[in-house]
């Protein structure tokens, strides 16, 4: 059965504090801070987008796998931030990688589950036979408008994770996905900023189909939540999480490695992957592993993970880790940030 | 045995250089033209082919065949006068001194017209910077932020970091520029500055300040070469140029063996003092390529004027127009002006008044020879012209 | 406006610093040549092409104020040359690293960045640019 062979993350060193952001809107931080539980955020670079994060975290996950890229048979990136409305992320990733023109590449779009949804469709092909290796990333970077709740948490980062049958050091023991229609959050075409339900984004949204998509996985699993060394869950702030995971029945010890929010803010597509990759960081053979993803519109995907005894074979710290992104930081002011997220704009034909 | 024809330069005009806003291209090269033609007391029947000189007429003016352009106003395109432009980058002016100067001495022609002409303020804002960086490679300078200024500061950054120079040696440089100019009516600045001024100035691209860099600036310059036939016949007392050469180098920075040896000025110096058959130390004044104040501090070692590293020790007293080698009597790239085009034709035009003893108060006595060092973007093109001796 | 297969032919460059070895003398070339400017003649035929490490020393740096359009947003920013493990020497800007931690001699790894993009409707250009190691 086909697992994981290797993972790379990248997130952009830039950050800022709620307190910075909540200045320029004389909200109180400390409700942010405490409400959303949300200490800091990731803030892409000027010159840094879905596709720059989403090639280098493939190149670390290439990295610390010691792939060769010429068995990657598929490359599908999931982003609701993609730089082009028309003309694949895949396309560009593949081409900074130096893949095989003979390729299976898609973006995907699923709010925050695009990147999960490309690890099953990447398993489905390596299980199929159709690909050797098939890469699933998960990138983004969100949007908040000014001023809006969401401005506190839209950050930037991704994960790439690479699928195959040798070497596995994370084999997937089942996945599985729920859908509904279910409005929560959305971006019409064309406009700058998703909207987003504000309360009605919780129970009918996340907590429903996260908890809905864990239920259902530990009954195909016949496993309950003590089986499980660690827990990752979307996190589109700290709190919902930590609500979701205890409701199940984890516990922090459970949740807490992969629990980066607090810190990054909400990636998105990378969101729940990059959990996962700081879990994979520190984890041991034989540790279990619940992820779980939500896409608002909305979904889940669920997977049950063991890591192998291949881990250990594997140069973790040949690629940058999690815990080196998070240090290897500098917060910005609100000006930078919005110079750096062109919410300053020039006029005419100055750019 | 094929004998070479000697050249002469035998008439000169210019534009005065600067912010030009209500003359365009075309105008700025007539005007250079028509003054260099009284000058040189010649008719449009005397005159064999034109050379325009013109960097980025094309991207900023969007008119390229300047050499028509220049024959067609200047009212001698009905004499069906051969007529074209040489580019070479910022040493156009005195690629077409010596495309002008081949053609003679080769004795295809008699009599050789220059126009060297540039329009650089038709265009506002940061564009210029968009265009100006076209000099570079620019796939693999321009493309990644590279400019002009820029591409200048990594040599001055490694420069003064191995030769313990600083920042005020480099402003010398454009003191003396200013100084110079400040006796030029034609000269874009004729203030005089102080090298704190020039210290601290706005910084452009670190190390080097606005007060390290040549203008944004137009202007027009032109000459007549002729044969020593014609010279003869006609009684006329010119200049002659003694030597012309030319030398090349990897069009980027990165390329080069040296990042602050301008291995073409070095070669195109050597062979210009061969083909003269005098020594460095006989030059009596040099007009040289500081476009960057840098520049002009490496060139004066790769033209001979001092060992590698040592330029320094020139620049407080050697430079003035009263030292040992005076440098930029013009007022040079810095305060004179670099309108691209015509910035090698001005030079020439400089020398050839300081030989007739019409340079004002800047007017150097009993000059021998000069030496004209004008030269591409970062180094690519170096071309040294010796005018002078009997 | 309008640019495209310029930038599209040099994708393989920018992406992954593929670049050129002579087959005679075995020097590498960055950007990539067609002819060896010290074999000439002999390597016709004989360049071909190797993927650089993109691990370098700078070797010289200027913090650039005054900047073309594409690049204002980034102002002041650090462009430096770059002397790369296998020879070359190229030009690039240093991003995510502090100035006063920008030195000659500093080491530095390539990153994968936006260059430009050919206004809001055009393609975006990607390439190479070099963050100094982490010590």
């Amino acid at each position: 059965m086909s697992g994981i062979v290797s993972y790379g993350s990248y997130i952009p060193k830039y950050r800022i504090k709620p307190e910075e952001i909540a200045r320029i809107w004389g909200e109180n931080p400390e409700h942010i801070k405490k409400g959303l539980y949300i200490l800091s955020k990731s803030v892409p670079a000027p010159d840094e987008d879905t596709a720059t994060i989403a090639v280098e975290a493939a190149r670390n996950a290439v990295k610390r796998g010691r792939i060769n890229v010429k068995d990657i048979g598929a490359i599908f990136v999931g982003s609701e931030s993609h730089p082009y409305a028309v003309k694949p992320t895949a396309t560009i990733v593949a081409s900074a990688l130096g893949v095989d023109f003979s390729l299976f590449s898609a973006d995907y779009e699923f709010a925050c589950k695009a990147g999960t949804a490309a690890i099953q469709n990447a398993k489905a092909m390596v299980d199929a036979g159709y690909i050797k290796l098939g890469m699933a990333i998960g990138s983004d970077t969100s949007q908040g408008a000014p001023g809006d709740a969401l401005e506190y948490s839209a950050s930037a980062g991704g994960t790439a994770i690479i699928i195959g049958k040798d070497n596995v050091i994370a084999e997937i023991n089942h996945t599985l996905s729920v859908t509904s229609d279910t409005p929560d959050f959305w971006r019409r075409e064309g406009q700058p900023y998703p909207t987003h339900g504000e309360r009605f984004t919780g129970e009918p949204a996340y907590f429903k189909h996260v908890m809905s998509a864990a239920k259902l996985l530990m009954e195909r699993a016949n496993s309950e939540p003590g089986d499980y060394r660690y827990a990752v869950f979307h996190q589109p702030n700290g709190k919902f999480p930590s609500r979701a995971a205890k409701k199940l029945g984890f516990t922090e010890e459970q949740f807490k490695t992969g629990l980066l929010t607090p810190y990054i803010g909400n990636t998105y597509s990378g969101s729940m992957m990059t959990g996962l990759s700081a879990v994979l960081d520190e984890a041991s053979p034989g540790d279990r592993i619940l992820a779980v993803s939500f896409g608002s519109g909305a979904g889940s995907d669920a997977f049950d993970i063991t890591v192998t005894e291949h881990i250990d074979d594997m140069e973790r710290e040949s690629a940058s880790t999690i815990k080196q992104f998070l240090n290897n930081v500098e917060y910005v002011d609100y000006s930078i940030y919005a110079k750096f997220k062109k919410k300053i704009v020039f006029g005419g034909n100055l750019e | 045995m094929v004998t070479l024809n000697d050249v002469y330069i035998i008439g000169a005009g210019e534009t005065k250089f600067g912010e030009l806003w209500d003359k365009s291209l075309r105008e700025l090269a007539v005007e250079a033209g028509l003054k260099a033609v009284e000058d040189a007391g010649v008719y449009t029947k005397d005159i064999d082919i034109l050379y325009g000189s013109n960097t980025l007429g094309a991207g900023i003016s969007y008119q390229n065949d300047i050499g028509s352009l220049i024959s067609d106003f200047s009212g001698i395109a009905a004499d069906h006068i051969p007529a074209l432009r040489v580019e070479a980058s910022t040493a156009s002016g005195a690629a077409a001194i010596r495309e002008a100067y081949l053609s003679i001495r080769s004795g295809e022609y008699n009599v050789a017209m220059i126009g060297g002409v540039e329009k650089l303020t038709d265009i506002y804002g940061s564009e210029i910077l968009d265009k100006t960086s076209t000099l570079l490679d620019s796939e693999w300078e321009a493309f990644f932020g590279a400019t002009p200024a820029a591409v200048a500061a990594l040599t001055a950054r490694k420069y003064m970091k191995d030769f313990n120079v600083s920042k005020e040696v480099l402003a010398r440089i454009s003191v003396n520029d200013h100084e110079n100019a400040s006796k030029n009516p034609d000269a874009q600045f004729r203030n005089r500055i102080s090298v704190e001024t020039a210290l601290n100035s706005l910084p452009v691209a670190e190390p080097l300040n606005i007060m390290d860099c040549s203008p944004i600036g137009d202007g027009a310059a032109a000459l007549l070469l002729a044969s020593e036939e014609f010279v003869k016949k006609n009684k006329i007392d010119g200049v002659r140029i003694i030597a012309s050469s030319i030398a090349q180098d990897f069009l980027a920075l990165h390329s080069r063996e040296s990042i602050y040896r301008l291995d073409s000025t070095v070669i195109a110096a050597r062979k210009a003092l061969e083909k003269a058959g005098i020594r460095n130390d006989q030059i009596g004044m040099v007009e040289l390529h500081n476009s960057y104040s840098i520049y002009g501090l490496i060139a004066l070692e790769d033209l001979g004027f001092a060992e590698k590293g040592k330029a320094k020790d020139l620049v407080e007293a050697d430079i003035k127009l009263d030292g040992r080698i005076p440098v930029n009597p013009s007022g040079g790239l810095k305060a004179k002006g670099n309108p691209f085009g015509a910035t090698g034709v001005g030079q020439a035009v400089e020398a050839y008044l300081q030989f007739k003893n019409r340079a004002g108060e800047r007017q150097i006595k009993g000059l021998e020879y000069a030496m004209l060092h004008n030269m591409g973007g970062s180094g690519s093109t170096s071309i040294v012209h010796i005018l002078g001796g009997a | 406006m309008g640019e495209l297969s310029r930038i599209w032919r040099e994708s393989d460059h920018r992406y992954r610093l593929v670049a050129h070895e002579c087959g005679n003398c075995k020097r590498i070339f960055f950007p990539p040549r067609d002819v060896c400017p010290i074999c000439h003649r002999d390597s016709i035929g004989k360049m071909r092409e190797v993927e650089l490490s993109g691990k370098g020393t700078i070797s010289s740096f200027t913090v650039v104020h005054d900047s073309p359009r594409a690049f204002k947003r980034q102002r002041p920013y650090v462009l430096a040359l770059i002397d790369l493990d296998e020879g070359p020497t190229i030009t690039a800007q240093i991003v995510d690293t502090p100035l006063d931690q920008i030195e000659i001699g500093k080491r530095v790894h390539s990153v994968f960045r936006r260059i430009h993009e050919d206004g809001p409707g055009g393609i975006i250009q990607y390439g190479y640019k070099f963050a100094v190691d982490l010590s």
